[in-house]
């Protein structure tokens, strides 16, 4: 596996007409495609093997690998704090298919209804979209930290809600975190549902107008059954984006207080490098690739009942 | 203000109006806070700066090494992205015009491979860095970002060379083109724009990338700008003035992009499906 990792750029062969043997012929047309197979297989495919097989050690990181059998998933059922991070990935789960979808849905709603200043609102929503979570994560730190962010100001003027420690309080922790990663991800779902909004045919509107529908009755007859096979399409990346959460948490928690916003990610982050306990990550890892799986398998049952999705 | 005929949309003006504020006003307030000084940030942590001073960003481009930090960036961002839209390029064409045969396993085979957690991969991937000595380099780096995000550019492109007219390609071929030929000589001038958007959003990715660069690079003379800003905000955690100017040296560059091609990142970015 790893003297393979020079190998990659093997040269693609052209193949010069119809004359050679189509031996030949599939042999070059399969090798414009072989750099990139072969660079999956070794950074992601190989790996994922080996680290559904490390679930089964107790590997350290270094020196002899033990087959310790179920032993890790037998440790992770009676772990507190996994079930701690599992929980609080279904809680993550549950906000982000709510509240940024609602935004989203609303956002683009008001959006598909105007033409001037449309492009204006939609940078403005993508914007911090593509700023980098280090950034998004110093931004909200300052404007919500108990001294020097809105905390104090509003309790000036008689709202004492957010003079406190968000990020470092138990209760608050991790609906802090979601908070700002949420902040950052609605403006991709309005520009998603926008994009579907706009290939709905306007008669639809036409008719509902003409009997008499209201604007919430055209939206939740025409539009939301129209831009469905998005909205599916949304709600099964979220759920398997919300298993795989680690930028925001890492950095503005680190998974406390007292692991109270721990989730997958940083569990298995926290047992892999700072603890090296490589085996009992990798089993973390295997139950994320688990969600994973059953996020699919959900969303490719409900194709084959019919769903157009 | 408004126009008689616009009058009746005027909840949608107030809704998004809003929206676009609870947008903007955070990017605003850390353009603020990085023109003010500590004291300033304690007496008005949110208004308006009393006055412009640039210090900040004097200070923060010094203690936060933003100069090798940007070239490490730099180094891994144009290296990825030359390595990946050599190898989608590839990959996209035999997909979109070579008429492989099994070329619909291959589209799972990614599809799978795009969806596993990068978290069940990254150990045995830094095990095996640590082998061959990758760890601390940035071709360890590039190696993986190019294999994280290739996939994404091959869809990307494949969508548009399917696209492009059979016309050419059969006349090029009547000439005597190879494979290789027509590539160079058709698919490449045509479908440039598949390739910038890609290309964007590559760059975005590796600049604004965390995990695997905190992984793989612990070395703060090789680390890119996000993971040395995460490491300089923890230094002067207190000095808020200055980490708020470290983040607008990150974020200036990609803001003045976006504004330039905003069209090709949101295309780029929402039809790939890859997480921001």
């Amino acid at each position: 596996m790893a003297s393979s990792v020079v190998k990659t750029t093997t040269p693609a062969q052209p193949t010069t007409g119809p004359t050679q043997s189509s031996f030949l012929a599939t042999l070059g047309r399969w090798s414009f495609i072989l750099p990139l197979l072969v660079l999956n297989l070794i950074v992601v495919i190989i790996p994922s093997i080996f680290g559904l097989m490390l679930a089964f050690t107790d590997w350290s990181g270094y020196g002899p690998i033990n087959f310790v059998g179920l032993q890790n998933f037998a440790a992770l059922f009676q772990d507190r704090i996994f079930f701690k991070s599992l929980g609080n990935n279904l809680v993550w789960t549950a906000m982000f298919l709510t509240v940024p979808i609602f935004v989203g849905l609303l956002g683009a709603y008001m959006l598909s209804g105007i033409k001037r200043g449309q492009m204006f609102f939609r940078v403005a929503y993508f914007l911090p979209y593509v700023f980098a979570s280090v950034v998004n994560s110093q931004i909200w730190r300052q404007i919500l930290h108990p001294r020097v962010g809105i905390g104090p100001i509003l309790a000036e003027y008689g709202i004492p809600i957010l003079d406190f420690p968000i990020f470092g309080t138990r209760e608050t922790a991790l609906f802090g975190v979601a908070f700002v990663d949420g902040w950052h991800f609605w403006g991709f779902l309005v520009i998603l549902y926008l994009s579907a909004m706009a290939a709905v045919d306007s008669e639809l509107y036409e008719v509902a107008r003409l009997d008499g529908a209201t604007r919430f009755q055209q939206f939740r007859f025409v539009t939301l059954p129209s831009i469905r096979p998005t909205l599916v399409f949304t709600i099964l990346m979220i759920t398997i984006w919300s298993s795989l959460v680690f930028d925001y948490v890492f950095m503005m928690t680190g998974g406390g207080p007292a692991n109270s916003s721990e989730v997958m990610g940083t569990y298995l982050y926290q047992n892999a490098f700072q603890r090296f306990d490589v085996g009992y990550a990798a089993s973390i890892g295997v139950m994320m690739s688990l969600w994973v799986m059953l996020a699919v398998a959900g969303f490719v049952y409900l194709r084959r009942r019919g769903w157009e999705i | 203000m408004l126009k008689q005929r616009d009058q009746s949309k005027l909840p949608n003006y107030l809704v998004l109006s809003l929206l676009a504020l609870f947008a903007l006003i955070p990017i605003v307030i850390l353009f603020f806070n990085a023109v003010k000084t500590t004291v300033e940030i304690g007496r008005n942590p949110i208004g308006i700066p009393q006055e412009i001073r640039l210090d900040n960003f004097i200070q923060a481009w010094d203690q936060g090494g933003y100069a090798v930090t940007i070239r490490n960036s730099l180094i891994m961002m144009s290296s990825t992205i030359v390595a990946s839209l050599t190898i989608a390029g590839l990959a996209a064409y035999a997909l979109a015009r070579l008429k492989l045969k099994g070329s619909a396993l291959i589209a799972f085979y990614f599809l799978v491979g795009t969806s596993v957690p990068p978290q069940l991969f990254m150990v045995p991937l830094f095990v095996a860095w640590r082998q061959v000595g990758l760890i601390n380099t940035h071709l360890g780096l590039i190696i993986i970002y190019t294999g994280l995000y290739s996939p994404f550019a091959t869809y990307l492109l494949r969508s548009y060379m399917i696209g492009l007219p059979e016309e050419f390609i059969e006349a090029a071929r009547i000439d005597g083109a190879s494979n290789l030929q027509v590539f160079r000589k058709i698919i490449l001038p045509l479908s440039w724009p598949g390739f910038l958007t890609a290309g964007l959003v590559i760059g975005l990715n590796v600049w604004n990338e965390f995990l695997f660069a905190v992984t793989f690079l612990p070395d703060p003379a090789l680390k890119p700008v996000a993971t040395s800003l995460f490491e300089f905000q923890g230094r002067f955690s207190r000095d808020w003035g200055l980490t708020s100017a470290g983040s607008v040296i990150m974020v200036i560059p990609i803001i003045v992009l976006f504004l330039l091609l905003q069209r090709r990142f949101i295309e780029g970015l929402t039809q790939g499906g890859l997480k921001g």
